[in-house]
């Protein structure tokens, strides 16, 4: 084998790259070379100046055309043929002519080589050129070197042949070249690569296992017969074995890379090579016990069709012949394209967990009505994640590393279906209270997220009761990590609820649907509320957490108009507060910027029917509202917090004993915490020259620089409630006082 | 084609109303969804059951067959129900799994169906085993190793045996809809080796699951009490319990063996409610035994852990190995393990 595949090689000519010449090809994109100038200053192309490439090519065709008789071809035609073969390829015409030439005329065996070797397409391959070339090659009595060269020419160039129907109907022609044991490689390749349904019989079966008893485990019999298994299960079956990763010698490199430069060149993007692949799943990187957790199978058409589920047993090989069953093997399902193609006749896996992998089958599952389906999942997947559970500990099979691998294929899965499994959601419920909040955190946690939306009261005792004492007595981070993952499943349950509602119109389901969504997320906010309030306690107001907390209360705040649902809820004090008195200024910009989006919502949902119905219940939303509204304006704008009446009111007595010198202003919009570096930095910046920084200099005009370089700090939150929350009747005459003296005008929404 | 076969498409809504009508679900899959929600952490066990008695279907098995399922040790296994298995075509099967046998042991090698082979696969029902007339039919896989001499005198060898029961199976029964078959207990002899290939041609061909079914040590302590309490005229064995110490390097068992006859004196004391066995009546059991053996031996065995017991009806080991010695009580201990492997699928 290693001296014909050497003897390919000479044959490429080193290929020029001229600058010029690949200007040329880019204006012309027809198949045909046209005109074109070889370089100037190469030597040996000067000769070939005004040369005419396809001229050239089509007078040393007629040339070979011509020859009669053995060892009369010239070799400076063969020569011309063969550079712009290898240089731009050939056209499908002229490929045609070419086999047609070679497997016809009296050329010596050499020469015939050296002319299939340079059937480079340019871009595609007409079909008829290769089942005309194949007759001819049935019908004259070529060497088997040449028909060994024509099937490898074949393979390599299988996907740019136009169509296989016609290649197909020669099915037969092919498989009786199996005989030839020079050959009987390369046809199985190709048969590989030819093979349908309606191809696979008893006889071919019958003698593709004789020749199995001739030659014994050859891997590229192996394709071929597992491919006949894939398609006909019934009539045969072969398992491979677990190593193999190549059934087929690599094909011949030095065509494709010819065949990928002359594209390259002509600028066509490469045909999508779809090629069948065998079984990887075969091959577990690892000996494992059969029945071990967490191996998802790649999908197979089932063993049974269901016809013969519906027989009475007995001998099936010819009914299936018979039947014009047509269903397409999950084997070959790789693509969206193909799936759309053969949606109609697609089969559902055997093993139904294999979908979880395969993309296309993700796509169809979403698509048919069979709960038969789910159940099938769901059976499996519980007992899979039972098995690999690594607290649970029912077995050893699983480390934890797989089975964070396996969370992950399900979760992506979820995500790709956009809902959650009910095995992995009982799954959460009966492993939560093992969980040692450690292991698999990041994916375990995920799961939370894709809690289907149900009542909450019912999700209640078997989530929060555990997942409240592990968050407690657990780090920041993984308080963090549960608050971001009851974040998205507030989205989640969002999204489904928002669905819910578009689709519902059109069809008759119960009306209290949207009450118990309601009611769930109400509940869910509320419990998230006192996790965050008791956390920032526990974790002393840090604003990392409070980035989390905030984080899920901007989803909170949105729910109206992003979602659509009925419901504005507030944000507990105890995170509304330490907000508020935090020295980090994201959070506090953070804060302003979901006042804003409360107020947006709020005065939107003012004009709503159901919301309008009950006024009562939405009566303490706007109150509240408005008293965390004036408690912002009091702090930032005013600085009458501490006043009496005042929520942070605090006795005179008790502040003058702190000491600080005005400490009314302390909080506003200069002092506050988390603004002093902004103002003292704007005052650096501004004014380099003062001696001396005196912060209450910033008033009048300055106040209004002051404001809008906050802006220019990315403080958009705070410019937002600012331009929604306060009236500052006009900026200019505000200019002229003192925006602690005059207390701007708050616009507040008054209860409907 | 077949309109059957090609799953029904709803163009007509883009949200399939499958696991989104979770509030309207009446179909039996969103009832056990349903009950995913409904169900405590851990499922609830029963605190009491009846006391085996003898089936009065029973009486239809083939005396040969249950002497053959007797006094053997089986693995157990739990299974998931059946997706598109049927009864009708179990000769079929045993072609398949005959040719999937032969193909995985010669790896690589194509196997043509129908193709002879020096073993066979039978599959044959096990009529009678089933707690009621709901439970599915139980059935036996075989593989038998032909002789090599062609003299019809020698017996063909059983290499390898094991068989699908559900007894009393109905709470698993409800939820599921006709596609399915439901026998979750599997019960295997023979090299674990087969046992794995058989396994896994069923995972492949009808979309189900094995699992090794464990036997807790509260569910040993409830076998130990219920076979205890069975009336039997003569006792083969004595009653025997298992405990194992847990200490390094190799763990320690403590075997106590009591007379049947007074371990039987013994329930009858604790026994009370006529019929049935109470969680109570089992610890109190469990507990004079141990008392009495910490008065001889100064060794508190409820520190330890019940790993195995053996009466004259089976006897069962907590790795989930089971051999039943009375055929009387057949149907009584598949029953308590029916139960277990149901508990162990949900």
């Amino acid at each position: 084998m290693s001296t014909r595949e050497a003897d390919l090689s000479p044959v490429i000519p080193i290929i020029q790259t001229n600058p010029l010449a690949w200007k040329m090809r880019q204006i012309t994109s027809g198949f045909v070379p046209l005109n074109w100038k070889y370089g100037q200053n190469d030597k040996e192309e000067l000769e070939y100046a005004e040369y005419n490439e396809s001229e050239a090519l089509c007078r040393a065709l007629e040339h070979i055309r011509m020859v009669k008789e053995k060892g009369s071809v010239e070799e400076r035609h063969l020569r011309t043929v063969e550079d712009i073969a290898w240089k731009s390829g050939l056209a499908p015409e002229d490929i045609d002519t070419l086999l047609d030439v070679v497997l016809s005329g009296p050329f010596a065996e050499a020469v015939k080589n050296r002319m299939l070797k340079c059937l480079i397409p340019a871009t595609l391959i007409p079909e008829s050129a290769v089942v005309r070339a194949f007759s001819r090659l049935c019908a004259s009595n070529c060497s088997n070197n040449t028909k060994v060269l024509f099937c490898r020419w074949l393979i390599a160039m299988f996907d740019f042949i136009d169509g296989k129907e016609d290649m197909n109907s020669l099915y037969g022609f092919f498989f009786s070249f199996l005989q030839e044991e020079t050959m009987s490689c390369y046809i199985c390749n190709l048969l590989y690569l030819l093979t349908k349904r309606e191809n696979v019989k008893p006889f071919r079966v019958r003698k593709l296992l004789e020749l199995q008893s001739k030659v014994g485990m050859q891997p590229y019999l192996q394709a071929l017969l597992s491919l006949y298994k894939s398609f006909c299960p019934n009539l045969i079956t072969i398992s491979l074995p677990p190593k193999r990763k190549f059934y087929f010698k690599t094909t011949d490199s030095i065509w494709q890379a010819a065949v990928y430069i002359v594209k390259e060149r002509n600028h066509k993007s490469l045909l999508p090579s779809v090629k069948l692949t065998i079984g990887t799943a075969y091959s577990h990187p690892r000996k494992k016990k059969w029945n071990s957790g967490c191996i998802i199978p790649v999908p197979t058409s089932s063993h049974i069709s269901k016809e013969e589920q519906d027989k009475e047993g007995g001998s099936s090989s010819l009914d299936v012949m018979l039947s014009g069953h047509k269903s397409f093997p999950l084997e070959q399902l790789h693509t969206f394209s193909q799936l759309l193609d053969n949606i109609q006749n697609i089969e559902l896996p055997s093993q139904m967990c294999s979908v979880l992998k395969s993309a296309p089958l993700l796509h169809y599952l979403n698509c048919i009505q069979d709960e038969t389906v789910w159940l099938r999942l769901y059976y499996w997947m519980s007992q899979e994640l039972k098995e690999g559970c690594t607290w649970c500990k029912v077995s050893n099979y699983t480390s934890e590393e797989e089975f964070r691998k396996f969370l992950d294929i399900i979760i992506s899965a979820q995500c790709f279906l956009q809902e959650g499994f009910p095995s992995s959601e009982a799954f959460l419920y009966k492993s939560l209270p093992l969980w040692d909040g450690v292991s698999c955190r990041a994916e375990y946690l995920q799961l939370l997220s894709w809690i289907p939306l149900g009542n909450f009261s019912e999700i209640k005792p078997l989530l929060c009761d555990s997942l409240t004492q592990l968050f407690f007595t657990s780090s920041i981070y993984h308080k963090c990590s549960v608050l971001y993952s009851l974040k998205q499943l507030l989205q989640n349950w969002l999204l489904w609820h928002a669905m819910e509602v578009s689709v519902k119109p059109t069809r008759s389901t119960s009306a209290d649907t949207p009450m118990i969504a309601l009611n769930s997320v109400s509940e869910l906010i509320s419990y998230v509320g006192w996790l965050s309030t008791i956390a920032l306690r526990l974790e002393s107001n840090s604003s990392f957490l409070l980035h989390f907390i905030l984080d899920f209360f901007e989803t909170v705040s949105d729910m109206y108009l992003n979602y659509n649902l009925p419901l504005v809820m507030m944000f507990p004090r105890g995170v509304f507060y330490p907000a508020l008195l935090t020295s980090d200024t994201i959070a506090l910009n953070h804060l302003c910027y979901i006042m804003y989006r409360y107020r947006v919502n709020l005065t939107a949902a003012k004009e709503n029917e159901l919301i309008r119905q009950e006024r009562l219940k939405f009566n303490k939303t706007y109150q509240e509202f408005n008293e965390y509204v004036t408690a912002l304006v009091d702090c930032l704008w005013t600085s009458t917090s501490f006043e009496k009446d005042h929520y942070l009111y605090i006795d005179p007595q008790i502040l003058e004993k702190t000491k600080i010198r005005e400490y009314k202003r302390s909080l506003n919009l200069i002092n506050h915490p988390a603004l002093l570096p902004y103002s003292i930095y704007f005052l650096l910046q501004g004014w380099p020259a003062e001696k001396e920084l005196s912060l209450s200099s910033i008033q009048k005009k300055k106040w209004n620089w002051y404001l809008d370089y906050l802006l220019l700090e990315e403080l958009h939150g705070l410019h937002l409630f600012m331009e929604s929350s306060l009236n500052i009747a006009d900026s200019a005459s505000s200019a002229h006082t003192h925006p602690a003296n005059k207390r701007p005008k708050t616009c507040i929404s008054e209860p409907v | 084609m077949d309109s059957s076969n090609v799953p029904e498409f709803t163009p007509k809504h883009g949200v399939p109303p499958r696991l989104r009508d979770y509030f309207t679900g009446a179909s039996p899959f969103q009832r056990q969804l349903a009950s995913v929600r409904k169900q405590t952490p851990f499922g609830q066990t029963p605190s009491r059951r009846k006391i085996p008695q003898c089936s009065p279907l029973q009486e239809n098995i083939d005396p040969q067959k249950i002497a053959f399922l007797l006094h053997k040790q089986w693995t157990l296994y739990t299974l998931t129900p059946m997706y598109g298995f049927s009864y009708t075509n179990l000769k079929q099967y045993s072609t398949l799994l005959k040719c999937f046998l032969a193909a995985e042991k010669q790896k690589g090698l194509a196997v043509e169906m129908g193709e002879d082979f020096n073993f066979k696969v039978t599959f044959s029902t096990l009529s009678g085993i089933k707690g009621t007339h709901r439970d599915p039919a139980a059935f036996l896989v075989q593989i038998v190793s032909k002789s090599q001499l062609s003299s019809k005198n020698t017996e063909d060898k059983v290499v390898w045996t094991g068989w699908f029961c559900s007894v009393h199976g109905d709470s698993l029964l409800e939820n599921v809809p006709d596609d399915f078959t439901c026998l979750p207990l599997f019960l295997a002899n023979g090299a674990e080796s087969n046992t794995a290939l058989i396994g896994t041609w069923f995972q492949k061909t009808f979309d189900c699951r094995f699992t090794r079914l464990t036997i807790s040590a509260f569910s040993l302590s409830w076998m130990a009490a219920m076979w205890t309490s069975c009336n039997l005229e003569h006792y083969g064995t004595a009653t025997e319990l298992l405990w194992s110490v847990p200490c390094s390097p190799q763990s320690l068992d403590i075997s106590y063996a009591i007379n049947p006859e007074d371990a039987k004196a013994l329930w009858d004391s604790v026994h009370q409610t006529p019929e049935e066995i109470t969680q109570e009546e089992v610890d109190l059991f469990i507990d004079c035994l141990c008392s009495h053996f910490h008065r001889h031996f100064r060794i508190n065995l409820s520190a330890t852990r019940l790993v195995c017991v053996s009466t004259s009806v089976a006897s069962a080991h907590t790795d989930g190995k089971i051999k039943i010695l009375c055929s009387k009580y057949l149907i009584g201990v598949l029953a308590f393990l029916t139960e277990l492997a149901i508990f162990q699928i949900e």
